[in-house]
């Protein structure tokens, strides 16, 4: 009959209207900035760089290979080397970058740098609240403030941070029993152990 | 004196709309004069006219003034007025008119009566007389609004159909 | 007036206002009484409405929010409320932007027409018992009277902004308030026959009777219940206002009509069209709801403007849920409603009026009229869905 479905709409908006008073499901909105919704663990803005234990000199994984710097689309990052070598995640000495920047309003967010690092050095971030007022170097990045620890990491992406653990620790433990059983004392002291 | 005020508006008005270049300025002031009318049939006391005129001189009359100029000529161009011979013969004309009916309300009953008449007209009565003394005028008005629909209905179909 | 309680405390909580400027003019010298008694009751109708006028933005806002599943404006005061006052100083402190091109004196005046005609509606409006600003005897004329020169103000600001939006909106909006203009005062006509009269005192006085606890309202009978939801969708697309707000929708034309208007002009251009949605509202429920009288027979107690004002906000209440559940009307189909579905139900209402005044027998006029008016709303509706093609959409490209 005609008027049917008004009366089915105007019954569905006044469900909403009263409905928003008592349950979270007819009331979605978020009043941000006073509350946030929680992100999903696969989401992603801008990469950051791993670092183990308290020290973010001494624990940053990144042993400045430049792959990522190479596979970059829009070449928004550029790494310096260092000259001398420290002991990495695993234990091994190796270069570190002593320049590390990332022009973050030129990075896409493809991810392709984590995707091809094979030091577990960088991985992708989920904090968006990124404004500044600097138009110079507000968005160009340095290392320090690229570098985050892996606590935080574990909070952002669990299950992957995890899984990064998982692998690292494996591999730190047979460089360990290779240097065992070839005799030499055991070369890495440098690293606090990962908590 | 308040109806000196409200003539004076009119008058205004209705020179207004003459003499004003723009088109549809000339309609606002109409829209003005229709108004001023109004107001001095509210000061008779006739509460029905006065708010018919209105309704529908300035809420249909002058829409439907609106709506054809607006749809057949361009409004941007001033109206230019130039003054020539032909205006001394046309203000013969206008000067004759205007003094028939000087003449006519001069000598008609209406202005000699010495005390305005209380109108004794409410709406009621107008319903009543329309409804009983001058019925077969109402229906000869509602025949001719039919027949104006009709019309104006088949020029429409028409047009769509040469439009086709 | 058989209405009086014998409570003389509810008699003067009742006629508070009343007896409050007989007090105020009685301390005016005698020529300038009955001017300082209008200056006064027109000064009280200004004060009320501009702030029902305030309140219902907010509460516009608040109830579109929660239908749609977010707050509404909850940052001003508590839960908001003062957020009439933030829209006021910045619609006050905007600049006054006049384009280059516009026709000035008419694009100055068209916005001081629309509030002017709009608060005149109100001056017949029976607020509460004996709170009317003007008993005239022709007074629901005079509503519809001043309500057509809204129509000429939208013109005004449609054609002097010289901007074919503009004019496209303002010849729109023209077309749907005279189309609907019919349905309204068909819709009326029915009440002011039963009534006999066309002063809006006289209809609700005959309105103000009980049996048993039921009310005489026009509502409560067949042809007053299908006049009234008439007046209302008539009285909806008189005030542009959504599902009929095509001339001034905001993701159509830009702004319709009032696309120039900017600063405290735009403001005026609203308030004069909630004002006119709000008097609307207020001959609707002079002519159908019973104007100031109770529900019901034992609420009589409660002053009488009390109940004009809830009854006013119950029916905002409905503009607003209407606007938040309906999409907004194409014009061809927005002109189709009004010709062929409304007008001829309004015609229909009013022979359904006429019967039942005629008619002997309390159980026959509600058979008969009821019949009359739900049937042919039925057919009308079943005859004129039969010429929709409603078909599924098949997309050519997409898939």
């Amino acid at each position: 009959m005609l008027g049917e479905g008004i009366a089915k709409g105007l019954v569905e908006t006044a469900r909403n209207f009263f409905g928003s008073y008592v349950s979270r499901e007819r009331l979605t909105t978020v009043e941000y900035p006073e509350e946030r919704l929680p992100q999903q663990e696969a989401a992603r803005n801008f990469p950051f760089l791993v670092y183990d234990g308290e020290d973010w000199k001494a624990g940053l994984r990144c042993v400045a290979c430049q792959i990522c710097e190479k596979e970059c689309p829009p070449k928004c990052i550029f790494i310096e080397k260092s000259k001398d070598k420290k002991p990495d995640a695993v234990g091994k000495a190796q270069f570190y970058p002593t320049v590390f920047n990332i022009d973050v309003s030129v990075c896409m967010s493809c991810q392709i740098c984590v995707e091809v690092c094979p030091f577990e050095a960088i991985k992708m971030d989920t904090d968006f609240e990124l404004s500044t007022d600097d138009r110079f170097c507000g968005l160009l990045w340095d290392r320090e403030r690229l570098a985050r620890s892996n606590e935080y990491y574990r909070t952002i992406h669990p299950t992957e941070a995890a899984e990064v653990d998982a692998r690292l620790a494996e591999e730190k433990a047979k460089a360990e029993a290779k240097a065992k059983a070839s005799g030499a004392p055991a070369a890495s002291t440098g690293v606090a152990p990962t908590a | 004196m308040l109806f000196t005020i409200f003539a004076i508006v009119t008058v205004a008005g209705a020179t207004a709309v003459i003499c004003l270049r723009n088109l549809v300025h000339s309609v606002l002031a109409l829209i003005v004069t229709f108004a001023g009318l109004a107001v001095v049939y509210l000061l008779l006391g006739a509460q029905f006219v006065g708010f018919a005129q209105v309704l529908v001189y300035i809420g249909a009359v002058a829409i439907l003034i609106v709506f054809a100029i607006l749809l057949t000529r361009n409004t941007g161009a001033d109206v230019r007025v130039s003054i020539d011979d032909s205006w001394v013969w046309s203000g013969v004309v206008v000067a004759g008119v205007f003094a028939v009916l000087a003449w006519a309300i001069y000598h008609s009953s209406v202005s000699h009566s010495a005390t305005l008449a209380q109108p004794a007209t409410t709406t009621q009565q107008i319903g009543n007389a329309l409804m009983q003394q001058y019925a077969l005028p109402l229906e000869v008005i509602g025949l001719l609004l039919t027949a104006a629909l009709i019309g104006a209905v088949t020029i429409a179909l028409r047009e769509q159909k040469e439009a086709r | 007036m058989t209405l009086f309680a014998s409570n003389s405390a509810v008699e003067t909580a009742d006629q508070f206002f009343v007896l409050a400027e007989r007090w105020i003019v009685a301390h005016v010298p005698g020529t300038a009484r009955a001017l300082v008694a209008d200056v006064i009751s027109a000064v009280a109708l200004l004060a009320v409405f501009a702030s029902l006028f305030a309140m219902t933005t907010v509460l516009e806002r608040k109830g579109l929010g929660r239908i749609q599943n977010r707050y509404g404006p909850n940052r001003v005061g508590p839960f908001g409320i003062l957020q009439p006052l933030a829209d006021g100083i910045k619609s006050l402190t905007k600049e006054d932007i006049v384009p280059l091109a516009a026709d000035r004196w008419v694009h100055y005046f068209a916005p001081l027409v629309l509030v002017v005609a709009a608060f005149s509606m109100y001056a017949v409006l029976p607020i509460g018992r004996n709170m009317v600003l003007a008993n005239m005897d022709a007074g629901v004329l005079f509503f519809f009277a001043v309500s057509s020169v809204m129509e000429v103000s939208i013109f005004m600001a449609g054609w002097s902004s010289k901007n074919k939006y503009s004019l496209l909106g303002a010849m729109r909006a023209i077309a749907q308030m005279i189309s609907y203009e019919v349905t309204l005062i068909l819709a009326a006509v029915t009440v002011v026959m039963a009534a006999g009269s066309l002063s809006t005192v006289t209809i609700v006085e005959k309105q103000a009777g009980y049996t048993g606890i039921l009310p005489h309202w026009f509502v409560l009978t067949p042809w007053g219940f299908a006049g009234f939801v008439l007046f209302m969708i008539a009285a909806t697309a008189e005030a542009n206002r959504s599902p009929f707000d095509l001339p001034e929708g905001e993701s159509e034309i830009i702004a319709g009509y009032f696309t120039e208007y900017s600063g405290f002009k735009f403001a005026l251009f609203f308030l004069g069209e909630y004002i006119g949605m709000f008097a609307m509202s207020g001959l609707g429920i002079t002519l159908f709801l019973g104007g100031w009288t109770a529900p019901l027979s034992f609420l009589t107690w409660v002053p009488s403007y009390l109940w004009f004002f809830a009854k006013l906000l119950f029916l905002i209440a409905m503009f607003i849920w209407i606007r938040g559940t309906l999409p907004r009307l194409r014009m061809d189909q927005l002109m189709n409603f009004a010709w062929k579905f409304l007008l001829p139900l309004a015609l229909i209402d009013l022979v359904a009026a006429g019967l039942w005044r005629f008619l002997p027998n309390e159980a026959v006029r509600w058979i008969v009229c009821s019949v009359l008016v739900v049937g042919s709303y039925v057919l009308l509706g079943r005859g004129l869905a039969r010429g929709w093609k409603l078909e599924k959409r098949v997309y050519r490209f997409a898939e």
